[in-house]
């Protein structure tokens, strides 16, 4: 049997969200004996593949088409589930892997599972668990059907590298088309984004206003995080809609979270509750944010973070 | 033009999430449920198609009679009628399947679901309706505007957007983006009077397959209290952060 990963990639480079996928479908396939393939479009870094167990790549050459494009995607992957016979088809928590992991059910008849934060507990029928009511709770759920598509949670399984040599298949790409058609990209390559980020710093309405902002984004860099806010605050436009995390915003699973001058209210804290390690600042003792917190400063953000920030660079440095 | 919001009825966002019956179903006692808020983008935008261009806004649940307020909530906010597909869902893939069969007897030009509904957090209904009817879908969709026949959409993607175009047929996943926040539409009492008068149809399913199952909840572990650092001690944090937490 098969165990199928779809490998996302930017500008040729694999995402480090499909390196977890990979991961964690090595795991699955070394204790059930199956085999490990992976699809990606056009992916120039390939032999990193070789140090996370893959034994077999897909590599469909887009023919400098560099969109994602989820029906062409869909149509290549699921006739390669059909050709290896896969029953696990693993997607990352990326934007495209989860407009792409339903879609694909669909196209090859499978149980579709999102939020998946552990391995399965057992296999035919697959049971697997994952989160619910945004982070507030955990469910078990079992597939009722042969073939399951899994959305792994980011940051829930972690990278684990394993030697290996894999083959590598090149493909044709699908010239399935529809009326949905992509004229442009807009976007900003030089920042890190919420969803690929280990660390991500959060400001809230206790900065003040918009031209506070350097705090934040001087310490995200310092640390090369992603910035991030509460909903008022870009409600109010000091901030991109994309910044906002939380219950109705971006989920949140980093390895260090950090938030400044954000009271913690429920639905933010649902938002970012699967992050690890939560450190809070905030000049108000009794925020609600410090009892879901791992670290905190009682202290006014625009002292205690220009200090965090400069200590930061000086450590850097040595 | 015929509009379908797929509306789904949701714990208000300050819940406390319980279960019962041995942590095998959600307790609802004491809940208040609201209109899931990525479903309240899409028909704030629904609304705004049908004042500037007359479109037909129909919403419709898959749920028990208790969803039945959240759809007059609906009717108030302006939608046209309501269906209420009378089945309690197991799974995201169970509802698409009913909309579908829903989608089959009507054509919509326009189906509108959200991003992801805040308690299954499925993030697939939209996206499974569409392609077992065979039409495009467009996730985590910010933008919407119609010039002439064809559609400007944008898609938010991780770390900026896509810009496209498309005809109908079509699905979206709404989310925050698609109409601001001050948009949305407060019922006030003319449109509350009015919706009583609006259809409310309730139609059995005709499809009742679910690809999963869930088997039982369980709730986060309590956390330990917080170790708080002094705010003049900014080299302890870093410490911590670096050697206890081993995150920087
Ligand atoms: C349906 C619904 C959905 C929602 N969804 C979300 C969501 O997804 N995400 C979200 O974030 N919110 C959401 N909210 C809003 C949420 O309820 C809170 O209103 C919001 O999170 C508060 O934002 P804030 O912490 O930035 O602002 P405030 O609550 O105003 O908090 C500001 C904090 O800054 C502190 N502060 C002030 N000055 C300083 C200083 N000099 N130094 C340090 N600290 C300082 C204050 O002590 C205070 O704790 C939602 C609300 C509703 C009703
Ligand atoms: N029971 C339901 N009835 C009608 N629409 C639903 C239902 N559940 C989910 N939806 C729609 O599908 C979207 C995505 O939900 P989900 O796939 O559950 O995250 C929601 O925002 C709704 O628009």
């Amino acid at each position: 049997m098969t165990v199928l990963v779809f490998i996302e990639s930017q500008d040729g480079v694999i995402k480090k969200a499909s390196l977890e996928a990979i991961s964690y479908g090595r795991s699955i396939a070394d204790n059930q004996g199956y085999n490990l393939i992976g699809v990606g479009f056009s992916i120039k870094d390939s032999e990193v593949l070789n140090s996370y167990g893959l034994d077999k790549l897909y590599n469909i050459d887009t023919q400098g088409d560099y969109y994602f494009n989820v029906e062409r995607y869909s149509s290549n992957i699921s006739s390669i589930v059909e050709k290896e016979k896969a029953s696990i088809a693993i997607v990352s928590s990326s934007a495209d892997s989860r407009y792409l992991g339903p879609v694909l059910s669909v196209k090859i008849d499978a149980a579709y599972l999102s939020n998946v934060i552990e391995l399965p507990s057992q296999y035919e029928p697959l049971k697997v668990k994952r989160s619910c009511f945004t982070n507030k709770a955990f469910n078990e759920t079992q597939s009722e059907k042969k073939c399951t598509v899994l959305s792994l949670s980011s940051n829930s399984f972690g990278l684990k590298e394993k030697q290996g040599k894999m083959e590598v298949i090149s493909e044709s790409y699908s010239n399935l088309t529809n009326n949905l058609k992509v004229s442009s990209l807009d976007k900003a390559t030089d920042k890190v984004s919420i969803a690929d980020a280990d660390i991500v710093v959060s400001g809230g309405r206790g900065l003040k206003g918009p031209e506070n902002w350097h705090l934040i984004e001087d310490l995200a860099e310092v640390l090369g995080a992603a910035t991030a806010c509460s909903k008022p605050v870009s409600d109010m436009g000091w901030r991109s809609h994309s910044e906002h995390v939380g219950q109705t915003g971006k989920p949140v699973a980093s390895n260090l979270y950090i938030a400044i001058g954000v009271s913690g209210a429920i639905q933010h804290i649902a938002g970012i509750n699967s992050s690890k390690v939560k450190v809070v600042i905030n000049n108000d003792p009794e925020a609600p944010f410090f009892k879901a917190a791992d670290y905190g400063i009682v202290g006014d953000a625009f002292e205690v973070v220009p200090t965090l920030t400069e200590k930061l660079k000086a450590r850097k440095k040595i | 033009m015929n509009i379908l919001v797929c509306i789904s009825n949701v714990p208000d966002t300050t819940s406390k999430i319980n279960f019962n019956e041995n942590n095998t179903s959600f307790d609802s006692l004491g809940v208040q449920f609201i209109i899931n808020p990525n479903d309240e983008f899409g028909l704030t935008r629904a609304i705004w198609l049908q004042q500037k261009l007359g479109a037909k806004v129909t919403v419709v649940t898959v749920g028990d009679s208790t969803c039945e307020a959240i759809l007059r909530k609906c009717l108030a906010i302006g939608a046209d009628q309501a269906i209420r597909i009378d089945l309690k869902p197991q799974d995201g893939f169970q509802v698409a399947s009913c909309l579908a069969s829903i989608c089959k007897k009507t054509e919509y030009d326009l189906v509108i679901t959200g991003r992801e509904s805040i308690d299954y957090n499925g993030g697939m209904v939209g996206a499974i309706l569409a392609t077992q009817l065979k039409i495009p879908y467009l996730a985590n969709c910010i933008q919407l505007e119609l010039d002439g026949d064809n559609l400007n959409l944008q898609r938010e993607i991780d770390g900026g957007k896509e810009i496209l175009t498309a005809t109908f047929p079509l699905v979206i996943g709404a989310q925050k983006g698609l109409v601001e926040e001050k948009d949305l539409i407060i019922p006030n009492m003319r449109g509350i009077m009015q919706a009583r008068q609006k259809p409310l149809e309730v139609v059995s399913p005709e499809i009742n397959a679910c690809n999963s199952l869930v088997q039982n909840y369980e709730k986060p572990a309590e956390k330990g209290p917080v170790k708080l650092v002094d705010a003049e001690d900014i080299d302890g944090l870093i410490d911590l952060l670096e050697n206890e937490a081993k995150v920087i």
